[in-house]
């Protein structure tokens, strides 16, 4: 069953020069219970894209197209219709646990604020909630916790203390940005095997963003990869990942050590991705892609569907025949 | 996070700013101009005592039955080059001093900045009453009074900008390349300060002229027969039952003063985020 | 090593330790450190420039008698050269006596503690008054930012910045008491009127000490018009400040994390921002205050009020050291404990800084 469906999202932010699309025309679907990653260089949207499901577009920020969420169409959504939704229905953790938690309130306020509002429940019943909560996300000594604020918490433990924040109202969508990329190699496995099992254990549906293949690879069960706000390449995890079919997603993969698989960092392709408000023309990848053709420069990408499963936003399709030929060396 | 963009931001697109860049050029035209404009010489005592005002006397007359209106056109040349010379005078005095403490560092800069600490602590126009008061009442004294306690706002910015550019490579670069101290202090880093005092001075204008005018007020500045605006306000304080003789100067003071600070917040507003930051500490 | 005597190593230790106690004695002994600087460059500015105190405190006619003259300068030892009379001066001041002033020929520890109180009184009001609104204003502004309550706000605390106190007193004064007669006029209390037994030199707290009501009201209905044009600067400052912080704050992560649980709006605000924000707005209120007092002297001039502003006024004029550093130094005193308190303060509440303390 579809919890989210996104179609033909737009993005539009202030900048210095104007207005410019940060979030292009983009489509997508999430099923209860499933993990969609979505993965991009630095600037590609994929913040946007979680923040207008939200209704947390920065200051004159505007979304455009259709997202509906549970059968709600968050488009042109009043700010009281999203603060409903927000932290019940839909939850949301952020990269940085450093600065995503208040530093002067305790655990506790953090933990039961939301709950409080959003459900109504007396003081007494939502810290036992929060101390169910903490247990969940294992954190040691629930009771000491709740009385302490963040500053005491390393980096891991503040993650997972803002995954219990946001499990706090038993939402149906979370979507985690980054929520790794803060943190030590091995705590970010910890973090992700909470992930994991709290998805198998609550039915909820996952969007985790990252610049990390790794962490797409053990746990997602679709991607999609994103460049200058636009979807290029989207299907199932394990067959994006093994069988890249468009020229940016398999050079993402090429610029992967061969021990990739540990989750190192997106080593790109030669150049820069372009700024916001600088997306060249046609497909915005041509200046970098060396398959590009003349017509790449100018007209828009087509759309390929692989065997109802894949997508790839590109004209050329230069791995078509990807199976024999091209050797995919992972 | 929508400030990260605030540099590009012209000062042009700024409706207040507009406003006080209309307003100054009025007072400057006023200044340059005011034997045209004003229509009795402001010193001549020919008219009528405290006349309302009227088609004669827009502003009506004082006490010693001189034309106000031509009093406040007249005004703006003592008010706007006195504070500007003397936003112009501490700004140098505290970037050097700044600049110094800054440059040298270790112990030199410990010195100075105790000192502008104890500057801070002052009562600004405590003491720039006591230094005008010692000086001999005259407006040139008050400038020089002011200056001397308005100074270490530029020069803790202009340190601070200094510590920030010294951890920056192209110091470092330069340093390397062989050129000298000194020649990296003008050369190199002036661009990079020139524009945080230039908007620092351009927020103080309006602070200064409200000193240099309060002083007047206390008779400690500008003396008469001069028409200066808070001179003419403290001749309306002795008279306060007549309103025209303070209210009009005290209008033009608070607005070119207003003025000023409308164009000030628009410069801050055009810099980049970060040397705002600075701005404001 | 030599050794340390245990007294000193004691002393030693707190001055390096990094805990809350040690923090405070440096902070303290800076201080004064700091106000003994002070005096430093008030004697060196004033030796420094011309100007004869002798010529100001005596009329024409005494000051051409040679014998009043050199009567003048030994009592109050003007007739020493400039190091004797500062190593005095210090000497005396640092028994916490502040000397004589020239101007009125007083011990300027009684001079103080007469003015001191008067616009101690004001500049409470005043800054009570422009924090409470100065937040309220500020928060709104900055939660409304760039729409029509933004805008109007802040030309309003802008105008607030740029308005001539001593204009602002001359036309609330017209305005107030010679048009509408709602004010009493200059002074703290009705002509004649008793002033209530001295306790804290403040008339209206003097006054309900004493269980004085009529006096208390008298004593407020005097006070209010010039501690509201005092209030005025301060207004626009801390409204302006207080846009600054709520807008710093509302772009910190931990402010979307509050949005994205779908708080109401307000909570978010009262919770998440005006608690980190209140501090800052505080320290700057501290700061004003400080700022205030000294900025009475052109509100007092045409208020007739007694207050430390005008006897600054007298003390310059007649040029008067002692009496000018007395005022100087209650003045940076409030200003430095002001930032004492606030920096305590901010070890109190935050508890990040807290931490980093242990
Ligand atoms: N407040 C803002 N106003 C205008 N533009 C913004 C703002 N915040 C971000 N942007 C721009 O929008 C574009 C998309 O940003 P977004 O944060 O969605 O990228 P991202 O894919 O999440 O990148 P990262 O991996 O760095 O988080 C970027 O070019 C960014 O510079
Ligand atoms: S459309 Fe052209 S430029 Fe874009 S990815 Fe395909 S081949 Fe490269
Ligand atoms: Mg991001």
């Amino acid at each position: 069953m579809t919890l989210l469906s996104v179609r033909n999202l737009t993005v539009t932010l202030m900048t210095g020069s104007g207005p410019a699309d940060a979030v292009r025309n983009l489509s997508f679907d999430i099923e209860r219970g499933q993990i969609l990653g979505i993965a991009g260089e630095s600037g590609s949207g994929k913040t946007m894209t979680a923040l207008s499901v939200m209704g947390l577009l920065p200051y004159k920020g505007k979304a455009s197209g259709s997202i509906n969420f549970d059968g709600q169409e968050l488009v042109g959504f009043k700010p009281r219709d999203f603060r409903r939704i927000r932290g019940k229905d839909v939850a949301m953790i952020f990269q940085d646990p450093m600065t995503s938690l208040h530093p002067m309130l305790t655990i506790e306020t953090q933990l039961t604020e939301h709950l409080r509002h959003h459900r109504k429940v007396s003081k007494s019943e939502a810290r036992a909630r929060a101390l169910e909560l903490l247990d969940t996300v294992k954190i040691p000594d629930p009771k000491t916790a709740l009385k302490a604020h963040p500053s005491q918490f390393s980096g891991g433990m503040r993650q997972r203390i803002a995954i219990a924040m946001a499990l706090a109202c038993q939402p149906k969508l979370l979507i985690a940005d980054e929520p790794t990329t803060a943190l030590d190699v091995t705590v970010q496995a910890g973090i992700l095997k909470l992930l994991d099992e709290l998805r198998k254990s609550q039915n909820l549906s996952v969007i985790v963003i990252t610049h990390d293949l790794g962490v797409l690879s053990a746990l997602t069960d679709r991607i999609m990869i994103m460049y200058a706000g636009a979807e290029v390449e989207s299907g199932l995890t394990s067959q994006v990942l093994t069988r890249p079919r468009h020229p940016y997603t398999r050079g993402l993969i090429d610029a992967l050590p061969d021990s990739g698989a540990d989750g190192k960092r997106l080593i790109a392709i030669d150049g820069m991705p372009p700024e916001l408000g600088k997306f060249p023309s046609g497909c915005a990848f041509h200046p970098r892609c060396s398959f590009a053709q003349s017509e790449c420069k100018t007209g828009v990408p087509n759309k390929v569907d692989i065997d109802g499963s894949r997508r790839i936003f590109c004209s050329v399709d230069p791995f078509d025949t990807s199976d024999s030929s091209a050797g995919v060396s992972r | 996070m929508a400030s990260r963009f605030g540099n590009s931001n012209s000062i042009w697109r700024q409706p207040l700013a507009v406003v006080g860049i209309v307003i100054i050029s009025f007072w400057v035209f006023a200044a340059i101009f005011a034997p045209l404009i004003s229509p009795y010489d402001p010193l001549a005592q020919d008219s009528d005592k405290f006349l309302t005002p009227g088609a004669l006397h827009w502003m009506g007359t004082d006490e010693l039955n001189r034309d106000i209106f031509s009093r406040v056109i007249y005004g703006a040349r003592i008010s706007l080059p006195y504070s500007i010379l003397l936003v112009v005078l501490s700004a140098l005095l505290g970037s050097i001093i700044g600049g110094i403490s800054g440059y040298f560092g270790g112990r030199i800069d410990a010195i100075i900045m105790r000192l502008t600490d104890m500057f801070f602590a002052f009562p600004a126009i405590v003491l720039a009453m006591a230094v005008a008061a010692a000086l001999g009442p005259e407006i040139r004294n008050a400038v020089i009074a002011i200056t001397i306690v308005s100074w270490p706002v530029y020069a803790r910015l202009v340190r601070g900008l200094i510590l920030n550019a010294k951890q920056n490579d192209y110091v470092t670069a330069s340093s390397l390349l062989g050129s000298s101290s000194l020649r990296t202090l003008v050369v190199d880093l002036r661009p990079n300060l020139a524009g945080p005092v230039f908007v620092l001075a351009s927020l103080e204008v309006g602070n200064a002229l409200l000193l240099l005018s309060g002083l007047s007020f206390l008779g400690l500045g500008a003396q008469p027969p001069a028409a200066e605006w808070g001179s003419m306000v403290s001749m309306g304080a002795v008279n306060f039952d007549r309103w025209w003789v303070g209210l009009f100067p005290g209008l033009a003071i608070l607005s070119a003063v207003l003025a000023f600070n409308f164009i000030g917040d628009a410069l801050r507003d055009a810099l980049d985020p970060r040397t705002a930051k600075a701005l404001r500490d | 090593m030599k050794p340390v005597p245990a007294k000193v190593s004691v002393f030693r230790k707190i001055l390096r330790g990094t805990g809350f106690f040690p923090f405070i004695v440096k902070r303290v002994l800076t201080s004064i450190l700091l106000i003994f600087g002070m005096t430093f460059i008030a004697f060196s500015i004033t030796q420094l420039v011309p100007g004869d105190p002798v010529a100001a405190n005596l009329g024409q006619s005494a000051y051409s008698d040679p014998e009043i003259v050199a009567a003048f300068e030994k009592e109050f030892g003007l007739d020493q050269p400039v190091p004797v009379q500062y190593l005095r001066y210090i000497q005396k001041l640092s028994q916490g006596n502040l000397g004589i002033s020239l101007s009125s020929k007083r011990p300027v520890n009684e001079d103080l503690k007469e003015y001191f109180p008067a616009t101690l009184e004001i500049a409470l009001i005043a800054v009570v008054i422009a924090m409470i609104l100065g937040l309220v204003l500020g928060t709104l502004s900055a939660v409304t930012r760039d729409r029509l309550p933004d805008q109007i706000i802040r030309v309003v605390s802008l105008t607030g910045v740029s308005m001539p106190t001593f204009w602002t007193a001359l036309v609330f004064f017209y305005v107030f008491f010679f048009l509408l007669g709602w004010s009493p006029g200059t002074g703290r209390l009705d002509p004649g009127a008793e002033p209530p037994p001295q306790v804290t030199g403040m008339f209206t707290i003097d006054a309900l000490i004493n269980g004085d009501f009529a006096t208390f009201r008298q004593a407020f209905s005097y006070l209010l018009l010039p501690a509201i044009v005092l209030a005025i600067y301060a207004l626009g400052v801390l409204t302006r400040f207080t846009r600054a912080s709520v807008l710093e704050i509302l772009g910190n992560d931990y402010v979307r994390t509050a949005r994205a649980k779908g708080l109401p709006e307000f909570t978010v605000i009262r919770r998440h921002v005006l608690r980190p924000a209140l501090l800052a707005i505080i320290t700057v209120a501290g700061v004003s205050f400080a700022s205030l007092m000294a900025g009475s002297v052109l509100v007092e001039n045409v208020f007739s009020w007694p207050g430390l502003g005008q006897y600054a006024y007298r003390a310059a004029v007649g040029l008067d050291l002692p009496g000018i550093m007395g005022v100087s130094m209650v003045v940076a005193t409030v200003y430095i404990t002001m930032n004492l308190i606030v920096d305590i303060l901010y070890r109190v509440i935050d508890p990040q800084l807290r931490k980093a303390e242990q």
